[in-house]
């Protein structure tokens, strides 16, 4: 009987919610729908216009462009391979550098370290990345290749020079200097994701494993890592969104050589640098086409590794209830 | 003299000795004093309960029984705790082989994300058994012993946290009773749970009481009388009167444990 009146007594307001519209209810749907629909359309009309801009170069090159390791201003032939290269190699070695730095000092800021010392740690690892990246491009220009070629790159050339990976000459800029400022702008990014994510795992988890016995590295490793998975998945991620598209400071200690090479002590050329670089002088249509269809090309694969980061997270976080 | 020409006599008379006393126990968390000079015997293969309104410190004592009040930041602990006489607060003691011996299961069941079978294996495996025939043993006996076997059976790869409050609760109880501890410390365990989990649980525990010290904290004074031996008071930060659970029930020495039991507030 009761529930019987309630439901009515629910159908009746809904009735009357429907029939009367009020104009600021409209007016401020009409505000928000608009909002997000700028963002979308904004993103289709970027890919529009590279697509647009690219056509010359896409209809003379066709799929060569993405597979030649050609680029000749001069004879105007063009090709893209060595800067996805270049993109590729400095980005997953930035990575690789930047995950297990990023972890360690998110793990020390969250667990290890005593309440005073987090806001102080996690303060300096924050600036890092307000330095505006030229700054990291004349740093790493002015002190950290110079240093690199001096004590890094001649004794590894004379040691390990045969090894593809090390062949000289020690030049200084180079991908291994592109690396390394990569590597240490990502860094505050995937730690403080990272962090954030590990001061979210319910103290309930930490406190199921201590009562069973577990060391604190025990349950950092086996309860709060596992649980925060698939932030610090999304953190890393995010990260590598930024080591890929980065410009300024790559450019400046990459050496800007449209080559590829095995070594990391040569110089190379990412997909950022090459648009940032020769933009300005790129007089003929047919080299500013080429350069703006780098660009499509770093807009693809930057909506790529986000689309795999989703199906990624997706897949694990779906992973995570099944087990 | 006369103990002496009556030994076996005195013997059998006397109680066995206690699995954990507390003397003169306090806590502080900051400036806020949380326990006051709270002096406790909990006896062996018995179930005791700890009552009292909110924030009057039953948990708290309970923390100090297995130190998790040390992941308590600013949390100070004063006085002892004796476990089979043995130190608790002593520096020396090994804190991760007291949490073994001393095992908790919590208020709001907190299983891990993994399997059923990982979250009951998670304990030996951290003490170092790998063999697989010896897991599956500990785990399906601790599953019985919980009483969620039969209902997890077929499932133990599967998500532990698709299991109900209940079971998910029962399924902590496991995960506790996997390391083998020597006491059981409960917190409201079945707070959070449906009267038919709750009623599962209660059962569980007299099950249990055979072979573990059981020290549960309660809201519910139905459970309290219900489950337990022995009974304690807690009222602001102290114990206020500790005693046989069918005369603190019917039969209070102090008025403020008369009133809590009425009714009368908290």
């Amino acid at each position: 009987m009761g529930r019987a009146a309630d439901a009515s007594a629910g159908v009746q307001v809904r009735r009357r919610g429907e029939g009367v519209t009020f104009w600021s209810d409209r007016l401020f749907r009409t505000v928000v729908v608009t909002c997000a629909s700028v963002l979308g359309l904004l993103l289709l009309f970027f890919a529009y216009e590279l697509w647009q801009s690219s056509t010359l170069s896409v209809r003379t090159f066709g799929w060569q462009f993405w597979v030649s390791r050609e680029w000749d201003p001069v004879r105007e032939r063009f090709g893209a391979l060595p800067f996805i290269w270049g993109t590729l190699v400095t980005s997953i070695a930035a990575l690789v550098i930047a995950v297990p730095l990023s972890l360690g000092t998110a793990i020390f800021i969250a667990e290890v370290a005593p309440r005073w010392l987090r806001q102080p740690v996690s303060f300096v690892v924050e600036l890092l990345a307000a330095i505006p990246s030229v700054v990291y491009g004349l740093w790493g220009m002015f002190v950290m290749v110079p240093w690199l070629r001096e004590h890094v790159q001649k004794p590894l050339v004379e040691r390990f020079g045969h090894i593809p990976l090390f062949a000289g000459p020690a030049v200084g800029v180079s991908m291994m200097a592109a690396i390394l400022v990569l590597a240490v702008m990502i860094i505050p990014y995937i730690t403080a994701v990272s962090r954030e994510v590990i001061l979210a795992v319910p103290q309930a988890q930490r406190e199921a494993s201590y009562s069973l016995g577990a060391t604190k590295w025990e349950t950092i490793r086996r309860v709060v890592l596992r649980y925060a998975r698939v932030g610090i998945l999304g953190a890393v991620i995010l990260g590598y969104g930024r080591a890929v598209g980065e410009t300024m400071a790559v450019t400046m200690v990459i050496g800007n050589r449209p080559d590829m090479t095995l070594s990391l002590l040569q110089p190379g050329y990412t997909m950022a640098s090459v648009i940032a670089n020769e933009f300005t002088e790129a007089t003929s249509p047919l080299y500013l086409s080429a350069l703006t269809e780098i660009g499509l090309l770093l807009f693809a694969i930057t909506l790529l590794i986000n689309a795999l980061a989703r199906l990624l997270v997706w897949r694990v976080s779906r992973g995570e209830v099944r087990y | 003299m006369t103990t002496v020409m009556f030994p076996r006599q005195e013997e059998a008379i006397a109680p066995p000795p206690p699995k954990i006393s507390t003397r003169n126990l306090n806590v502080y968390y900051g400036d806020f004093h949380a326990i006051k000079d709270v002096s406790l015997d909990i006896l062996p293969n018995h179930i005791t309960a700890l009552i009292g309104p909110s924030g009057c410190g039953k948990s708290t004592f309970l923390r100090c029984l297995n130190r998790m009040n040390d992941l308590i930041e600013g949390a100070r602990v004063e006085g002892s705790v004796l476990l089979d006489g043995q130190d608790v607060n002593d520096p020396r003691t090994d804190v991760v082989a007291l949490r073994r011996r001393v095992g908790m299961v919590f208020q709001r069941p907190n299983p891990f994300p993994m399997s059923i079978y990982d979250n009951v294996a998670y304990g030996p495996r951290i003490h170092g058994i790998r063999r697989r025939s010896v897991l599956n043993e500990i785990v399906e006996r601790s599953l019985r012993q919980a009483a969620l076997w039969d209902e997890v059976k077929d499932k133990l790869r599967q998500s532990a946290l698709a299991l109900s409050g209940g079971q998910q609760q029962r399924l902590c109880i496991a995960r506790v009773l996997a390391v083998e501890p020597e006491v059981l410390l409960m917190d409201e365990p079945a707070s959070a749970l449906d009267p038919t989990a709750t009623f599962r649980i209660e059962e569980l525990m007299q099950e249990l009481k055979s072979q573990y010290t059981i020290v549960i904290v309660t809201h519910n004074m139905q459970q309290a009388a219900r489950v337990s031996q022995y009974t304690g008071f807690f009222f602001k930060g102290e114990l206020y009167e500790f005693g046989e659970t069918a005369k603190i029930f019917t039969n209070p020495e102090k008025r403020e444990t008369e009133n809590y039991i009425r009714g009368r507030f908290g």
